[in-house]
């Protein structure tokens, strides 16, 4: 085993919990902070990737393009990376990312429709950028059905693609096989994005390590949706035990968490009765808020919307089902729907 | 009862969706001709079977055919650049289901009327068909600062042309639902979901309005443009009630309605859940109709 290379998404994962309310300074903290630790790619942008400020996911408190300038400014060696899920952002808001600092893309799509990345891989490349292929809620389809996507965005020229558990619903052997499924296809690189919600994300990316991965996300204090990534600084001390440390600053990263990072955060993230019910029925982290705003708004406990859009199949950035899930449920109970003003 | 002669170019799954809707329910055109430029398409062997005059040498043969006066367009973006030039120099009319964009943009309940005497017109998309009526619906009674919707649809209903050019799809719905629905500004997000068996197209419609407004009267004008649409897509449900809100936006606090909206398709040709393909379809046959009834009433047919 080599010793993997680190993202951190701390101000991208990270916005879903913080709102999408990040200000340039704290961006900019953060940022530095992760830079002088030894992080080498720190990825930047609203929750739901560029252009992803709207009604459905959330505005912005910042234009993501003023963040991302910020945290080139405050890195003097970390390269910014932006995410970009096609269907929500375009090529146009990928030119202006790159014009204002970002040197590394990761596309996103639903992992079973890779073939809706073609024209941002090509631009990717044409610019001159990395580019990581993020295959999302990968726990709902099979190794071979993984590699045979994960081989469309190779071929349209990525570095990288990556086994996105959106969910936090894989176990350590999930996440194991369908890095290994990857790996015994691809020629570029293997990358592993976990989430927390069943508690296992540091398990599962250690499983993903030893399954080939080369590439492992984190946040600092786990701060992304549901109920967080892998904390990066855990990830670092793990990393250094294992004797694969690629170079990280274990005790700077853990001051970034506790003395940067924490105190901006509006609350921990952690397996709570709503993230774990995310994990267990398998849907997208970042439902948890809405999923609890809705509940609160229609009287209804949470955990059976997010098991219903389950039972549904609701993939990555359907939260406009929510509103519509909790209506249903609503109607059913024959609750009188109460306004939120 | 008199008809104007019609052609359809393209014979993949709306081209052929299109077809079975003419067959069904001819109004005032009259399939003269279904062309395609591959002689071992299935569409084609599908349309002689059914007894339609087929071709497989494209816009050549519907050129050669001086009584088709109205072409629907099913190729691509870029095989319509230059049939629009070829049909407009033959004096024919072209209704674009591509994303070409030669002409001017139709959305039936909302501008059908303003551009019959224009030789070329384009239907947006499937997102746009669907969702620019009720937007529409909501700027002629309360102006609209913002509007952004969201189409779910099945990927086994989303063909190649919309997967190579998604960032055209959500380009070209926003553009719409700002010239034709009347925003102020807009966004489009499009997301394919593959669950099986398919989903239904979805669409969620979200409205900021530039001030207070009077709820009852919006949710007339929504229900009613809805029953519009309605006439030429059954399958256009909304689902629930108008929902109102206010939400902190970057400038206050502003009101917002909310829609939701599933579109089932009618099942002519392509299944029912592609709801997407089946409002494209109805929608140039809703517009077919309206210039077709258009040139029955200013040309003098010859007895």
């Amino acid at each position: 085993m080599k010793p993997p290379r680190i993202t951190d998404s701390s101000l991208r994962d990270g916005s879903h919990p913080m709102r999408h309310q990040f200000t340039v300074e704290q961006v900019s903290a953060v940022a530095r902070a992760l830079d002088e630790a030894g992080v080498p790619v720190i990825e930047v942008s609203h929750g739901d990737g560029l252009g992803g400020s709207s009604i459905q996911y959330g505005f912005s408190l910042v234009s993501e393009m003023d963040l991302i300038a910020a945290a080139r400014e405050a890195c003097a060696r970390a390269k910014i990376a932006v995410l970009l899920l096609p269907g929500v952002g375009t090529r146009a808001e990928l030119r202006e990312a790159v014009k204002r600092g970002a040197g590394v893309v990761r596309i996103a799509t639903q992992c079973t429709e890779a073939d809706v990345s073609e024209q941002h891989f090509g631009l990717a490349k044409e610019l001159g950028l990395e580019a990581i292929g993020f295959l999302m809620m990968a726990h709902m389809r099979p190794p071979e059905v993984l590699a045979e996507q994960a081989l469309l965005m190779q071929g349209y020229g990525a570095d990288c693609v990556y086994v996105v558990d959106s969910a936090g619903a894989m176990l350590p052997a999930d996440a194991a096989a369908r890095v290994a499924g990857l790996r015994r296809v691809l020629r570029c690189g293997v990358g592993f994005h976990a989430h927390n919600n069943l508690g296992v994300a540091i398990g599962n990316s250690i499983a993903a390590l030893e399954a080939g991965a080369d590439q492992i996300d984190g946040c600092l204090r786990g701060l992304g949706a549901g109920s967080g990534n892998a904390p990066t600084e855990l990830l670092a001390a793990v990393l250094d035990k294992m004797d694969l440390n690629p170079g990280l600053d274990v005790f700077k990263l853990c001051d970034a968490a506790e003395y940067v990072l924490a105190p901006m955060m509006p609350f921990q993230p952690i397996p709570n009765r709503d993230a774990i019910s995310i994990g267990y029925a398998g849907v997208y982290s970042t439902f948890l808020l809405h999923a609890r705003r809705a509940g609160e708004r229609f009287g209804l406990d949470s955990r059976e919307i997010l098991v219903e859009l389950g039972r549904r199949k609701a993939m990555a950035g359907q939260e406009d089902w929510i509103l519509d899930v909790a209506q249903d449920l609503a109607r059913l109970k024959g609750d009188k729907t109460k306004r939120l003003i | 009862m008199p008809a104007i002669k019609a052609a359809i170019l393209g014979t993949g799954n709306i081209g052929s969706d299109l077809m079975f809707k003419l067959l069904r329910q001819p109004g005032s055109l009259e399939l003269a001709l279904f062309a395609g430029i591959d002689p071992a398409s299935h569409g084609l062997a599908r349309a002689r079977q059914l007894g339609v005059a087929a071709s497989d040498r494209g816009i050549d043969a519907i050129l050669e055919a001086p009584d088709i006066r109205i072409v629907f367009d099913a190729t691509s973006a870029r095989a319509h650049v230059r049939h629009a030039a070829a049909l407009a120099a033959a004096g024919k009319i072209a209704i674009d289901l591509t994303p070409a964009a030669r002409g001017p943009y139709v959305v039936p309940p909302a501008n059908l009327g303003s551009h019959l005497d224009q030789p070329n017109v384009n239907l947006i998309t499937c997102g746009g068909q669907a969702t620019i009526p009720l937007v529409h619906a909501v700027a002629r009674v309360a102006p609209v600062r913002y509007a952004e919707i969201v189409s779910t649809v099945g990927s086994l209903s989303a063909g190649p042309g919309t997967r190579q050019n998604i960032d055209e799809f959500t380009f070209t719905t926003a553009r719409g639902l700002e010239a034709i629905g009347g925003a102020r500004a807009a966004k489009a997000i499009i997301i394919l979901n593959p669950a099986d068996p398919p989903i239904l197209m979805r669409n969620t419609v979200y409205v900021l309005s530039e001030g207070d407004f009077d709820e009852a009267a919006v949710t007339q004008s929504i229900e009613r443009v809805a029953s519009e649409v309605r006439a030429y897509v059954p399958g256009y449900r909304l689902k629930g009630e108008p929902a109102y809100d206010t939400i902190k936006t970057a400038d206050g606090l502003r009101r917002t309605i909310t829609l939701l909206l599933e579109v089932e398709g009618a099942g002519d040709y392509l299944p029912k859940y592609a709801g997407n393909l089946d409002i494209m379809t109805a929608s140039a046959w809703r517009v077919g109709q309206a210039f077709a009834e258009r040139l029955l009433e200013t040309v003098p047919l010859r007895p």
